[in-house]
């Protein structure tokens, strides 16, 4: 039924409103996740100060760890991504993006846990271990009473509810079927990134600086995004992506009012552009990226490598759904639009990484030039698309979450040392930390034989198929420019003398370890053997409308 | 039994991974295992053989499909083998002289304290070289060849101490990278042009008509001219020949095995395995015959200039195959005899080498044909079995060679015309000057007075007999420098086992055959007695004298590697200093200038990024106002 159908309801005589018909097995890996999330603020509140790290981590695992099994039931009975559905009224989507990458960020975020949970890297303050946040969020950064939290031994142990808010609201993003879900999914996620970037433990307000400015920005987004839907809802009289791709398809059964406002089509465009500027703020697409340099800086490394992964992954997916389910049909208008975007994008992240001389910042121009490489897949509007920009989001995931675990280990006395020059000679005094990183690296450059290279040939060839040889052209030329700064990382790290009185390599706990270690089977798993997941990602790439 | 086809190269490879791969543990008896790895691929080759006798001469060629070596969507090359009397007659000759040669080696390398990296080098040559023989395409063959160039480059460079080895060895190996270019260039003519290089559809099978037969002459012309390159590559024909002489800076077995008896043979076996292509290009057998006639004469002046007993050999190796290739070149008239001569080279090369071998052996690596001298009566093994193999070489009536050279001398006269009587003529010119050198260095060797001396701390040599290792291979050689001749002529049984595969026809000849004869013995005599004059009359003197210019010349090698340094290296050398030139100024100067531009753009955007939240806003705004408007603008396009 669409909205007037239920304004005409309320109005007229029958008092009765049907209730909604939940479908709560099939949603069960968002509804384990945030049910998680609020067991973890009871814990908070009930739970004695000790005990609540290891509570809220086992708590957190478990709770992934479930909605990925479901994830996995839920895909292996939809019999190959086959048998695909609408849930909760229509309002999500099941299907094979939905579920792959539903499965992706679970992923991710039991390795971005792992990250969390690490406490052997910083000194123990009021002797009990600490991570890597903050003692006492609510303290004034160098005040008495922060000093106090310090020697107290707090810790802000909320960082895992509100991880856990997040990743549902990621999972319901990509799979949310109408506008007003998708936007209630984006602010479920985005406002407790917002709070997590706050929480580092050093370097406190740079920190939340860096929160305030991404705070701020995202909301000026989320208002574009609003505004978009409601210009389309006005349009084509739903917020239900299928709806409006029928609308603009000209397949729908339409009223006269519709008739007399899809006479115009400057609503439906500027909304879709509305829609796209809150979805490029996220995946960090130029000219929307400013803020990604100064919160993947100041953010506490453990929820930078978070939220580069798993945002871009449910960003992307949401992406993706809007521009093949509601705006196939007018792909001649919005392609142009997206090609400049995404050459922008590609060379404008490449060029400014050059100069980066701190590598959480490097690491963020990276993360700009990657949103170009796979807006490019994204453009392609075919099968293969899809299917590329899947397999990318899942290899890329783990390598910067990789990335930024080793960022986490290279320390000095003021904590992590960010700035490039305390590399240098790495590779001597730790070689094995340095190959790991070196690693992740040519990943990023895309190097054959890592997931990089496989993820960036497949949209490359999509796009390619789908039309866009410039942009692949574009695409190569930028990738050669960002080999010349991963590859002077690596040179830094090998070929350079250490710096006296440089950083040393922390030992980390099993946690970070196994972080890392994930990081480099996937990296090289997808690169020697990628066919299983080509094929996945292949079988995965169908929509339901 | 086809499935032992691929266990004749697979033995010898094994044989070689082992020892390299075994490391000291093998040092003790490695050559043992590897000489057993050459024999077990002889005696496989041996039992293919059997087998193949018992078949008809229609079903004697076999195939053996391994597997799919590289399956691309329309270039298809298969790991699959090819077993006819053509690659038999190879298979024999390669497995059996290097078993003979692996033994051989077993003394002659007895003190090297690297005897068991030789070894290696030596199985992994004969497992390449088995491979080239047994390819059932060119790719594979040219497999083959490039391993056994690398198994060549390595063995000529064994000893690398020597700064002589190591320049021979790079040397060997650029100029042969010179031919292997015509083979690949081949190859890739073949796959354009016919869409395979696989011998079945290129060069054609019983009942059907292979690609060849269907184009063009230009193109034939084209693929055969890279053909023949790669054969003068290899084979150290005249333009490529420079190697062969520096390249007896390795080992003498390796001379013998490599250089003399077998890998260098490869141009021939290429030619006439590609027959079919050759056969309908006229102008590349004309170039191929050319380039026969001039070597042999080219080869055989340079051997009778040299005072170094095992250059003198490689001068007459590189004409005796000048032989081969001219007869190779002279079409379905002189294949089999190519092949022919081929082993009847073969074996009196080897033994003669082997004989150098042990002579070198007994008088301390001393090369110089005029500090020996009267050597009969020190090692009359050796003595004897060079002798044979000199009386084969020569052409004496009965031995080896007399069959198979005045076959070729026949074959030469009968291709008709004035083409006919000036290869005829070279040819007959060719055996007599082969005479007096080959003479030569037996007068030199063996007889006279000695004419060694001890050197400056007073050791002076002591000439001895050469262990069983060594003299037995000597032995077995010289029964087949004596034998394989006649046997091979006998009823024709040699041309009836090839014809076959390369086909025979009879020619025109002017002459009839016992003129030919009598005219190559009249040649023989008159070249062995002019020797003889010279070096045995006389006593020779141990400072060599001036000399004619010609002499001079042939010392040199016939000014070969000064035309090459004139024309070619120091072009070369320009062309770098050029491009090198235009390449740090031009292309450098471009890449830095686009690198320092990068860096200029990246650090004027970087000011954007001023870490003002007012800032990002705008340019957030200002996207935003961007992306509206173009996509309404771009709704009419």
């Amino acid at each position: 039924m669409n909205a007037t159908a239920v304004l005409a309801a309320a109005g007229g005589n029958t008092p009765s409103i049907p209730a909604p018909h939940i479908e709560y097995g099939r949603l069960s890996p968002m509804l384990v996740v945030f049910g998680v999330a609020v067991a973890g603020i009871l814990v908070e509140a009930f739970v004695p100060r000790r005990y609540r790290h290891w509570t809220q981590v086992t708590l957190a695992l478990a709770g992934l760890i479930g909605a990925f099994v479901a994830v996995v039931v839920l895909a292996v009975q939809s019999h190959g991504f086959t048998r695909i559905d609408l849930l909760a009224m229509e309002s999500v989507a099941l299907d094979g993006p939905a579920l792959f990458l539903q499965g992706v960020i679970l992923l991710a975020s039991v390795v971005a846990v792992l990250t969390y949970a690490e406490r052997k890297l910083e000194p123990k303050a009021g002797g009990l271990p600490a991570d890597a946040f903050a003692a006492q969020a609510a303290a004034t950064p160098g005040g008495e009473q922060e000093r106090a939290a310090v020697r107290a031994g707090f810790a802000t142990t909320e960082v895992f509810p509100l991880t856990m808010f997040a990743v549902g609201g990621m999972l319901l993003f990509p799979a949310a079927n109408d506008l007003l879900t998708m936007f209630v999914a984006l602010e479920v996620f985005s406002l407790p990134l917002y709070l997590l970037c706050a929480l580092a433990r050093r370097r406190r307000l740079l920190s939340q600086e860096a929160a305030v400015k991404y705070f701020l920005l995202g909301a000026f987004a989320s208002a574009f995004f609003l505004f978009g839907t409601a210009l389309l809802y006005g349009y084509a009289g739903s917020v239900k992506l299928g709806d409006i791709g029928d609308v603009i398809s000209g397949k729908a059964m339409t009223t006269p009012a519709q008739l007399a406002s899809t006479r115009s089509d400057v609503l439906v465009l500027t909304g879709l552009a509305m829609l796209a500027v809150g979805l490029l703020f996220k995946v960090a697409a130029v000219p929307f990226h400013s803020w990604t340099p100064d919160v993947y800086q100041g953010a506490p490394t453990p929820v930078t490598g978070f939220m580069a992964a798993a945002t871009k992954v449910a960003a992307f997916g949401a992406f993706l759904r809007l521009f093949y389910v509601a705006f196939p049909g007018l792909r001649l208008d919005w392609r142009p639009v997206m090609w400049g975007v995404a050459i922008l994008t590609m060379v404008v992240g490449a060029v400014l990484a050059v100069t980066q001389q701190d590598v959480k910042r490097l690491l963020a121009y990276s993360s700009v030039a990657h949103a170009g490489f796979i807006l490019t897949g994204v453009i392609a509007v075919n099968k293969q698309g899809i299917s590329s920009v899947l397999f990318y989001l899942l290899a890329y995931s783990f390598v910067t979450l990789g990335a930024f675990a080793v960022v986490t280990l290279v320390r000095d006395s003021k904590g992590e040392a960010t700035h490039l020059s305390s590399w240098a000679g790495l590779g001597r005094r730790s070689p094995l930390v340095a190959a790991v990183f070196a690693l992740f690296l040519l990943a990023f450059a895309g190097i054959p034989l890592t997931s990089g290279f496989t993820g960036k040939f497949a949209v490359f060839q999509a796009a390619a198929s789908g039309g866009a040889t410039p942009l692949v052209i574009v695409g190569v030329l930028s990738s050669a420019v960002a080999a010349f700064f991963y590859i002077r990382v690596i040179v830094l790290m090998f070929f350079s003398d250490p710096q006296p009185g440089g950083p040393t390599v922390a030992i980390p706990s099993a946690f970070t370890a196994t972080a890392i270690g994930v990081g480099v089977l996937v990296t090289l798993g997808l690169g020697l053997l990628p066919q299983y997941f080509l094929d996945l990602a292949s079988k995965a790439s169908l929509f339901v409308r | 039994m086809n499935s032992l086809i691929p266990l004749l190269v697979a033995a010898p490879l094994a044989g070689a991974a082992l020892l390299l791969l075994g490391g000291r543990a093998l040092d003790r008896f490695g050559h043992w295992l590897a000489t057993a790895f050459a024999a077990l691929s002889f005696g496989f080759g041996l039992a293919l053989f059997s087998d193949m006798l018992g078949r008809g001469a229609e079903h004697r060629a076999v195939t053996q499909h391994l597997f799919s070596w590289v399956p691309v969507n329309g270039f298809q090359a298969d790991m699959t083998f090819r077993l006819d009397q053509l690659s038999m007659t190879f298979v024999l000759l390669i497995s059996g002289v290097g078993t003979l040669i692996h033994l051989y080696s077993v003394g002659y390398m007895a003190h090297d304290e690297r005897r068991r990296r030789f070894f290696a080098y030596l199985n992994l040559f004969l497992a390449a070289m088995l491979l080239l023989v047994v390819a059932d395409n060119y790719l594979l063959l040219y497999f083959g060849w490039e391993g056994v160039g690398l198994a060549s480059y390595l063995l000529i460079g064994f000893w690398q101490h020597k700064p002589s080895a190591a320049t021979a060895a790079k040397k060997a190996f650029l100029v042969n990278r010179v031919g292997d270019m015509g083979l690949s260039i081949a190859i890739m003519l073949m796959f354009t042009e016919f869409g395979s290089f696989a011998f079945g559809p290129v060069l054609g099978s019983e009942g059907a008509v292979g690609a060849a037969h269907q184009a063009s002459e230009g193109k034939l012309t084209a693929i055969g001219l890279m053909l023949l390159l790669a054969a003068c590559g290899k084979s150290a024909q005249v333009p490529l020949q420079s190697w062969l002489g520096d390249a007896m800076e390795g080992p003498t077995p390796v001379s013998a095995l490599i250089h003399a008896a077998t890998m260098v043979t490869a141009g021939v076996y290429l030619i006439t395995r590609s027959s079919a292509i050759f056969d309908l290009a006229p102008d590349a057998q004309t170039a191929v015959v050319v380039v026969g006639a001039v070597t042999l004469l080219f080869g055989a002046i340079v051997g009778c200039a040299k005072d170094d007993i095992k250059k003198a050999l490689a001068g007459s190796t590189m004409s005796q195959i000048g032989y081969m290739v001219l007869a190779a070149g002279l079409g379905p008239i002189g294949y089999a005899f190519a092949i022919m001569h081929l082993v009847t080279h073969g074996f009196f090369k080897a033994g003669l080498f082997l004989g150098a071998g042990s002579v070198m052996h007994g008088m301390d690596d001393e090369v110089n044909m005029r500090h020996y001298g009267g050597l009969r009566k020190y090692m009359p093994v050796t003595f004897v079995t060079f002798g044979l193999g000199y009386l084969a070489i020569i052409g004496f009536p009965g031995l080896s060679g007399f069959f198979s050279k005045d076959k070729i001398i026949e074959a030469a006269f009968a291709k008709g015309g004035t083409e006919g009587w000036i290869l005829g003529l070279c040819a007959l010119v060719g055996a007599a000057v082969t005479a007096f050198y080959m003479t030569r260095v037996m007068v030199l060797t063996f007889f006279g007075e000695k004419r060694w001396q001890p050197d400056e701390d007073g050791n002076a040599p002591h000439p001895h007999e050469s262990p069983k290792t060594m003299t037995i291979p000597m032995v077995l050689l010289a029964f087949g420098s004596v034998f394989a001749g006649g046997l091979f002529a006998f009823n024709d049984s040699f041309l009836k086992w090839l014809e076959p595969v390369t086909g025979h026809e009879e020619g025109n000849s002017p002459l009839a055959p016992l003129t030919v004869t009598l005219l190559t013995m009249a040649c023989m005599l008159a070249g062995v007695a002019l020797a003889y004059l010279m070096y045995g009359r006389s006593p020779v003197p141990v400072v060599p004298p001036v000399g004619s210019p010609l002499t001079r010349a042939a010392r040199r090698d016939l000014l070969q590697d000064d035309f090459n340094h004139a024309v070619l290296v120091r072009p070369g050398s320009a062309l770098t200093a050029t491009l090198v030139f235009f390449d740090s100024r031009g292309l450098d100067g471009f890449v830095n200038g686009l690198a320092a531009a990068i860096g200029g753009l990246s650090g004027r955007l970087r000011r954007v990024q001023n870490g003002f939240v007012r800032s990002y806003a705008l340019s957030m705004f200002g996207g935003t106002l961007v992306l509206v408007a173009t996509t309404l603008l771009m709704r009419s396009v």
